[in-house]
């Protein structure tokens, strides 16, 4: 596909503009590179088949609109787990809130320091599995990504890691504007869980590149929260070989502006990926997941697990495709998108593709929206369960196939009471 | 107990009049059936009384214990001691039977003043009534009616019925569906809740559920009105006459 040339005017000012980070051996060829995807790609528009429904402008302008940061009274999330906690202030990586970077089973570094080193195994990923997933669909937000991020996390797991990395967010300044690069290698037959949580900045744009080895088990499980007016644009690119796994689970809640993007490729034979989302908006909210996944071996199994609750007159969007490639057969693809509209303002947007090259293969996928069922809720307020309490256990009900993708009891717990007292905090 | 007077009822989507004038006075410690052909009006009797959607009241009054249960919310009625045993019991998938019944339960505690009942103690009522119902520890994990056949459907509205100890419990067309095993379960679950201070209003098509459960009083309805009561042998009459002579009788 031929990349369309940098749009006129001032997005060809912003790209001409973008400043490298300096320092850095091999990330800076990497940044380099990026740059020249970007320049290529342009910045995204409405024009583009996969941003009609999402306005990307505040995301590649060059300052962030002003967000105000917002206080629950609700503690940050998975502070009750036992954790290696590294905190991000902005964008900044702050070491005297964060712990001891180490656990067994597990190498964690920072970006910034790591990049000036000349070998280093994280070279061989950085901005690769992004680049990779430029193709079919353009990404150029995390191409920006690539070029711009000074900071992030490396994390190499080796065995079975005794404890989650939880990357958590803090947004301080009204007009912050943070961009961070993580790279993760789980090595064969190793097990990783990696946990985000926080708004982050006023503006975010969060890449990660993941590559599950052989055999290797990925969990992430995120909480994007909290900040009404924050934006974020988030990718994951990751790659699996033969028999590995990745799990990875997102709950939205608020935020005016998120798109999350996953591109995952099943490269080896057996391999599993599992991508959901459970998201709540209220009012000026706009949910945006855009997923892709290639089946490139074979007996591969995915699923994707969308849900949305909107209300006030909050959209969601779903753009959800699975490639099956030529030889992958045994493929077993499943996706799932629906949204519950509290009210009629509220709309869904989905586009579920499926383009399939193997004759052997099993692919199903739905979406719906719809207004909570008035036959449950009078069945449930005719057992003595007030209006308020009934709707928040049939929103519960909705969301629970998407919770259900994450795999520990403990954390899915965790995820349910938030998503609880957000309805709670909602009542009407 | 429960006091039905002069009741009109049509539906809210279109100008149609479903009651028209029932007249119903049900004493606490007995058992009433309503009998009468379909479209009579026994199942809108029962759903405006329990407080759903649909209907307007345009005559008459409903009180249970005194209390105007047409100025009460659903969950204020079921507060109150009102409960309706659906005719088709809604399957909720996502919620957990138990979880269901621990928050009917409590929320209703809570709407009367009364303390929280405890994870404990909870789940030995649970087992016990459920015991009894036939219902076992697989069905209350599932989530609710999902899956259930007819029977356990009914079964589990039952044991919702135990649990949470009504004043007046209005069973619609609970038969209905039930083979004669599933049937004399259902009976002996409602036969061990009779007692002084509950009453029952049994809506029925078929005479055979008051062999199990057998009435004080029979009421036939048709066309919105109660239009004959007696005793139990009133049922026996529709059995073996069917509804057309006693209709043309009072006609």
């Amino acid at each position: 596909m031929a990349a369309p040339a940098a749009r006129p005017g001032a997005a060809a000012d912003r790209l001409a503009s973008l400043a490298l980070p300096a320092g850095g051996a091999w990330a800076t060829e990497a940044r380099r590179a990026a740059r020249q995807r970007l320049l290529e790609m342009g910045l995204p528009g409405r024009r583009d088949e996969y941003w009609r429904w999402t306005d990307p402008s505040t995301l590649t302008a060059a300052e962030p609109p002003r967000a105000a940061t917002f206080d629950p009274r609700e503690p940050m999330p998975f502070e009750a787990v036992d954790r290696v906690k590294l905190v991000f202030a902005d964008g900044v990586f702050d070491a005297a809130a964060s712990g001891a970077p180490a656990a067994a089973g597990v190498e964690i570094e920072r970006l910034a320091e790591a990049a000036a080193r000349d070998i280093h195994w994280a070279r061989d990923l950085y901005g690769r599995l992004e680049a990779a997933g430029q193709t079919p669909v353009p990404r150029p937000l995390a191409a920006l990504n690539t070029a711009t991020a000074a900071d992030g996390i490396l994390i190499r797991a080796t065995g079975r890691v005794a404890k989650p990395v939880a990357l958590a967010y803090l947004h301080r300044s009204e007009t912050s504007d943070a961009v961070l690069h993580h790279v993760i290698r789980v090595e064969p037959g190793a097990e990783l869980t990696v946990l985000e949580s926080g708004p982050a900045a006023a503006r975010c744009n969060m890449g990660m590149e993941v590559e599950v080895a052989d055999g290797g088990v990925f969990h992430h499980v995120r909480v994007q929260g909290r900040d009404h007016e924050r934006r974020a644009a988030t990718h994951i690119f990751a790659r699996l070989g033969r028999g590995a796994r990745l799990k990875s689970f997102t709950l939205t809640k608020n935020g005016v502006l998120t798109r999350n993007e996953a591109v995952i490729e099943l490269a080896g034979d057996g391999a599993v990926a599992h991508v959901a989302g459970a998201s709540l908006g209220d009012g000026t909210f706009h949910h945006d997941d855009t997923v892709f996944i290639t089946h490139g071996a074979v007996g591969c199994e995915s699923r994707q697990v969308f849900k949305k609750v909107l209300r006030n007159g909050a959209t969601g969007v779903f753009q959800g495709k699975i490639l099956v490639r030529p030889g992958a057969q045994q493929t077993d693809g499943y996706q799932i998108s629906q949204a519950l509209l509290l009210d009629e303002a509220s709309q869904f947007l989905a586009k579920p593709e499926l383009e399939i090259y193997a004759d052997d293969v099993k692919c199903s996928h739905g979406s719906t929206s719809g207004a909570i069922d008035e036959t449950a809720l009078f069945y449930l307020r005719a057992r003595g369960l007030p209006r308020a309490e009934a709707t928040d256990l049939l929103v519960l009900a909705f969301v629970a196939e998407a919770l259900d993708e994450i795999e520990d009891e403990g954390l899915r717990e965790e995820i349910r009471v938030r998503l609880e007292g957000w309805l709670a905090r909602h009542r009407r | 107990m429960l006091e039905i007077r002069n009741l009109h009822v049509r539906l809210e989507e279109e100008d149609k009049a479903i009651l028209k004038g029932v007249d119903l006075s049900v004493a606490a410690g007995s058992v009433h059936a309503i009998m009468g052909p379909n479209g009579s009006g026994k199942s809108t009797l029962s759903y405006v009384l329990a407080g759903r959607e649909g209907y307007v009241v345009t005559e008459g009054s409903a009180t249970l214990d005194g209390r105007d249960l047409l100025a009460l919310e659903p969950e204020e009625r079921a507060a109150a001691g009102l409960f309706l045993a659906f005719q088709y019991p809604v399957e909720i998938p996502g919620v957990g039977n138990m979880t269901f019944l621990r928050t009917a339960v409590n929320a209703q505690r809570k709407a009367r003043g009364e303390p929280e009942m405890s994870a404990a103690e909870f789940l030995k009522a649970v087992r016990e009534k459920a015991r009894a119902l036939n219902i076992d520890a697989e069905m209350l994990k599932r989530p609710v009616n999902v899956g259930f056949s007819g029977g356990e459907k009914k079964r589990n509205e039952i044991l919702q019925m135990a649990m949470l100890e009504p004043r007046m419990c209005i069973l619609d067309e609970t038969d209905s569906g039930l083979d004669v095993d599933a049937m004399r379960l259902v009976a002996d679950g409602v036969n061990a809740l009779r007692s002084e201070g509950r009453a029952f209003l049994v809506i029925t098509h078929y005479q055979r559920l008051l062999d199990h459960i057998v009435p004080d009083v029979v009421h036939i309805m048709a066309d919105g009105r109660i239009v004959r009561s007696g005793g139990p042998e009133l049922a026996r009459q529709v059995e073996e006459q069917g509804y057309a002579d006693i209709l043309a009788e009072v006609a």
